[in-house]
């Protein structure tokens, strides 16, 4: 069992969790994961480990409520328990001295960029992040980013905050008038597709950090396997971090579809169960 | 008391088999389809023994164990002691008894074997087992002396269990660290409720904590601890992490939605109990609907009687070569064929086909079989010319597994095969790099649970001398062992 020392809500249906997992906090390095159960019957689910303090033994989750399984976990509270905690798992973020370095983050996706913003700041890179939600209040994690050092573009699709307009476009700008050395990108797939496409014209390295479906997370199964280049590859082993102009994005999308009916009726069912609860 | 049967008498007799649930019943259900030997059964079985003076049974067991002593006092009613014996040799008879291929090893070699009828071994290991669990089985106790030494075992499989329960027996400190977050391996996540009880595996598991085992799951070795964490904090470490990768076919179409690993299916099914209402691991609906499964060994049988459980309209094994190469135990390909699963022999998948990303069909080639390979089987060839296309809604791919990297890629000093399973001496389990033992699916490839724990306590005596005399010398250079 693993603690909740601290839980809060920075956005709608997006929770913050300190979470005391000495094991992962001791091994984790920027773009690394871990695996949970929330409880006896619950599903693996895989979720980026945003920071993890080695000497407290606690690490940062950021979960975006869009299912069952991180409905339930957002309806924890600081005191209660999590079933599993398993991690860290994945290989890396290659960080280097780049230069100047991109990083985008598309809502919950800011939350998988930001560790690694981090860690481009403190290798000593110019670090620009571009992060988008769809309005203001879906914007995360804007002073944490920029108390590392990184310039942050704040977008919304609705312009109720900073830029309006997609992450792409503030991306365009950037590359025009700087001299870019790689991107990275976290969040929904056609995001990450379209800042693979915005870069690939002008052969900027771009990373992105993939999210299929998951079950062990070791490299048991292949459930996550993704198309890279041609090859297959398990995103839990080999990545999750792969070259974005090589990705099959339109496999992955597909992919993460595969259970959509049964997620549906099971969080249709959830919320249900919440409500008679609350009633 | 009723006279002796004489030996004409004895081999007379018919062999008594276990009673099995009916077919109907259990294609739609996960319950155990064996349901063992009556008090009574057990005993006209053990009776039909010739008690051989050179036991064949005994040199075909690949852990020895003293199968004509056990089956003399089954047929005496001394169940507990013959538990005893098997105890001997083998931790975990009520599992072996349950999964090992029997007519490779002890009833192959049985000289009743000739005649079709060989004594029904491990369906009485399997009751031995069962009556003293049944009756409060007593663990034996650790002994009482600690040595303060500690071994650190990688792996929960039937190969690291075997290891942790006879060095804690010696009174060492031990810890399994397992990735999953339940332990026991293949026994767990692979082999379903249906032939293999989660209970059981569970009833061993909480035996050896009673002893004193630490069990650490959630732990991945290479992520969570660093092999040179453990072997800093231990006497020793012993890598048993089993054959994890799953091999697919590398035809085109593999990616689409509806083609699984059987690893992933089992897992799903198996280990996060997607048959269970209430649990929320998904797995894809199959009510009513084709599904084709690729393989032709035990992990075929499982993820295709596991389809049928789960309610699918029609299964096919497609298998490349012959029924008589399957590797599959023979009783699950009766049992499979009994519930309704057809086989396809000597085909081989050249396509998957899929529409908007989901799986819909595929095409196989037909083969033919050629010489023998390697592995002296006949190798399956291509007829030129001749495909097949049909229809398919879900396919699982049970063509077996590699050596998982995650662990090794950690660790470049450790020797690796030419197929990229660890390197030891046979004899001991060492590996080249001193204090570090490894043994199981992991040193093999894909084998047997009996092998695999044969392995765990081959690699514990050795472990013992290690932690005796810090002596690392290898009887062999650490060598590829054949697959
Ligand atoms: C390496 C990795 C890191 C991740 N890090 C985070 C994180 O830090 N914070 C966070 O909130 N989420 C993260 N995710 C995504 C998270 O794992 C999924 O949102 C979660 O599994 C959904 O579970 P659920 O039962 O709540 O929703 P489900 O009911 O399973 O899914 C709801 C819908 O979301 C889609 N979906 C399902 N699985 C995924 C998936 N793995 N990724 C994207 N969409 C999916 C499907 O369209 C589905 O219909 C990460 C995923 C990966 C692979
Ligand atoms: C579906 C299926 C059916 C089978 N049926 C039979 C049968 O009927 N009869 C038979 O004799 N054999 C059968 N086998 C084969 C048998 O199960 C294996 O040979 C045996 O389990 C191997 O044991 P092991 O201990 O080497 O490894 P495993 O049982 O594979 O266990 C290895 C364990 O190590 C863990 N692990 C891996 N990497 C790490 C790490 N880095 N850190 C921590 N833990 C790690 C894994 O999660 C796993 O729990 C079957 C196999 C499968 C897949
Ligand atoms: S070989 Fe067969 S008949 Fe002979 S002792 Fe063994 S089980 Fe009995
Ligand atoms: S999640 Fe199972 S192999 Fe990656």
């Amino acid at each position: 069992m693993y603690r909740i020392i601290e839980s809060n809500f920075i956005a709608p249906e997006v929770k913050q969790f300190e979470v005391e997992a000495p094991r992962v906090a001791e091994h984790w390095q920027a773009g690394q994961f871990i695996i949970l159960r929330v409880d006896d019957d619950g599903e693996r689910i895989p979720l980026t480990v945003a920071a993890a303090d080695r000497d407290s033994g606690v690490i940062t989750l950021f979960v975006q409520g869009i299912g069952k399984t991180t409905r339930l976990l957002n309806r924890k509270k600081s005191g209660d328990f999590i079933a599993d905690v398993a991690g860290p798992l994945g290989k890396p973020s290659e960080i280097e001295r780049y230069g100047t370095a991109v990083v985008v983050g598309g809502g919950v996706g800011t939350a998988i960029a930001y560790p690694v913003v981090a860690a481009l700041s403190a290798a000593g890179n110019r670090v620009i992040a571009i992060v988008g939600g769809r309005s203001s209040e879906y914007v995360l994690l804007e002073p944490e980013l920029e108390a590392t050092g990184a310039e942050v573009v704040a977008c919304t699709d609705d312009g109720s905050y900073g830029r309006p307009g997609f992450v792409t476009e503030a991306l365009k700008d950037v590359i025009s008038s700087r001299d870019v050395s790689i991107v990275f990108a976290a969040g929904p797939v056609p995001m990450m597709k379209a800042v693979a496409d915005v870069t690939r014209p002008h052969e900027i390295k771009t990373i992105a950090s993939l999210n299929p479906i998951m079950v062990d997370g070791t490299g048991m199964c292949g459930g996550c396997r993704v198309d890279v280049g041609g090859n297959t590859l398990f995103a839990c082993v080999d990545g999750p971090e792969f070259d974005a102009h090589l990705v099959d994005f339109p496999l992955l999308a597909r992919r993460n579809q595969a259970y959509h009916d049964i997620e549906q009726r099971r969080l249709e069912d959830f919320e249900a169960e919440c409500r008679v609860e609350a009633s | 008391m009723s006279e002796p049967l004489t030996k004409r008498e004895r081999m007379k007799l018919d062999r008594v088999e276990m009673i099995e649930r009916d077919p109907e019943e259990r294609a739609s259900s996960f319950a155990e389809v064996n349901l063992g030997y009556t008090a009574e059964m057990a005993k006209l079985e053990a009776m039909r023994c010739l008690e051989c003076a050179k036991p064949k049974c005994v040199a075909g067991c690949p852990v020895g164990i003293e199968i004509d002593k056990f089956i003399r006092l089954v047929a005496d009613g001394e169940i507990g002691a013959a538990a005893e014996v098997i105890q001997r040799d083998n931790l975990l008879p009520a599992i072996c008894g349950r999964v090992c291929p029997q007519e490779n090893q002890c009833e192959g070699d049985c000289v009743l074997a000739k005649k079709e009828r060989p004594i029904a071994i491990g369906h009485l290991e399997r009751y031995v087992a069962d009556y003293v669990r049944s009756e409060g089985f007593e663990h034996v106790a650790a002994s009482a002396e600690r040595t303060g030494k500690s071994v650190a075992i990688i792996g929960s499989g039937p190969a690291g269990l075997a290891c942790a329960g006879d060095l804690i027996q010696s009174g060492h400190e031990v810890t399994v660290y397992e990735a999953l977050h339940e332990p026991g391996g293949v026994l767990v996540y692979g082999i379903p409720e249906f032939r293999l009880p989660k209970d059981i595996v569970k009833a061993e598991i909480a035996g050896l904590e009673e002893l004193g085992v630490r069990f650490e799951t959630n732990a991945i070795v290479g992520r969570t601890y660093t092999l040179d964490e453990l072997m800093a904090g231990n006497d020793a470490v012993f890598i048993g992490v089993g054959a994890g990768l799953p091999r697919f076919l590398e035809v085109p179409g593999e990616n689409l939605i509806g083609v699984y690993s059987a690893n992933e299916f089992l897992t799903r099914v198996n280990l996060m109990k997607a048959y269970l209402d209430g649990n929320d691991t998904p797995v894809l609906d199959v009510q009513g609907k084709r599904v084709v499964v690729f393989g032709g060994g035990n992990t075929a049988m499982d993820a295709a009687r596991t389809a049928q459980r789960l309610g699918a309209g029609d299964v096919r094994v497609l298998y490349r070569r012959t029924e008589a190469e399957m590797p599959a135990r023979r009783e699950e390909v009766r049992h499979a064929r009994e519930e309704g699963i057809i086989f396809d022999f000597l085909v081989s998948p050249t396509e998957l086909h899929g529409e908007d990303g989901l799986l819909t069909g595929l095409t196989v080639q037909k083969m033919e079989l050629g010489e023998p390979d390697d592995s002296g089987r006949r190798r399956p060839q291509p007829i030129a010319g001749e495909l097949e296309r049909f229809d398919t809604d879900l396919a699982v791919v049970a063509i077996g597994n590699g050596p998982n990297p995650l662990l090794l890629s950690t660790c470049p000093e450790l020797e690796r095969t030419r197929w990229g399973t660890i390197a030891v001496d046979e004899a001991t389990g060492r590996t080249s790099m001193p204090g570090v033992f490894a043994g199981g699916d992991i040193v093999t490839g894909g084998a047997t649970v009996i092998l695999a724990m044969g392995a765990g306590r081959r690699a514990a005596t050795s472990i013992e001398d290690w932690l005796a005399d810090a002596v690392w010398e290898l009887e062999t250079e650490p060598e590829p062992v054949e697959a």
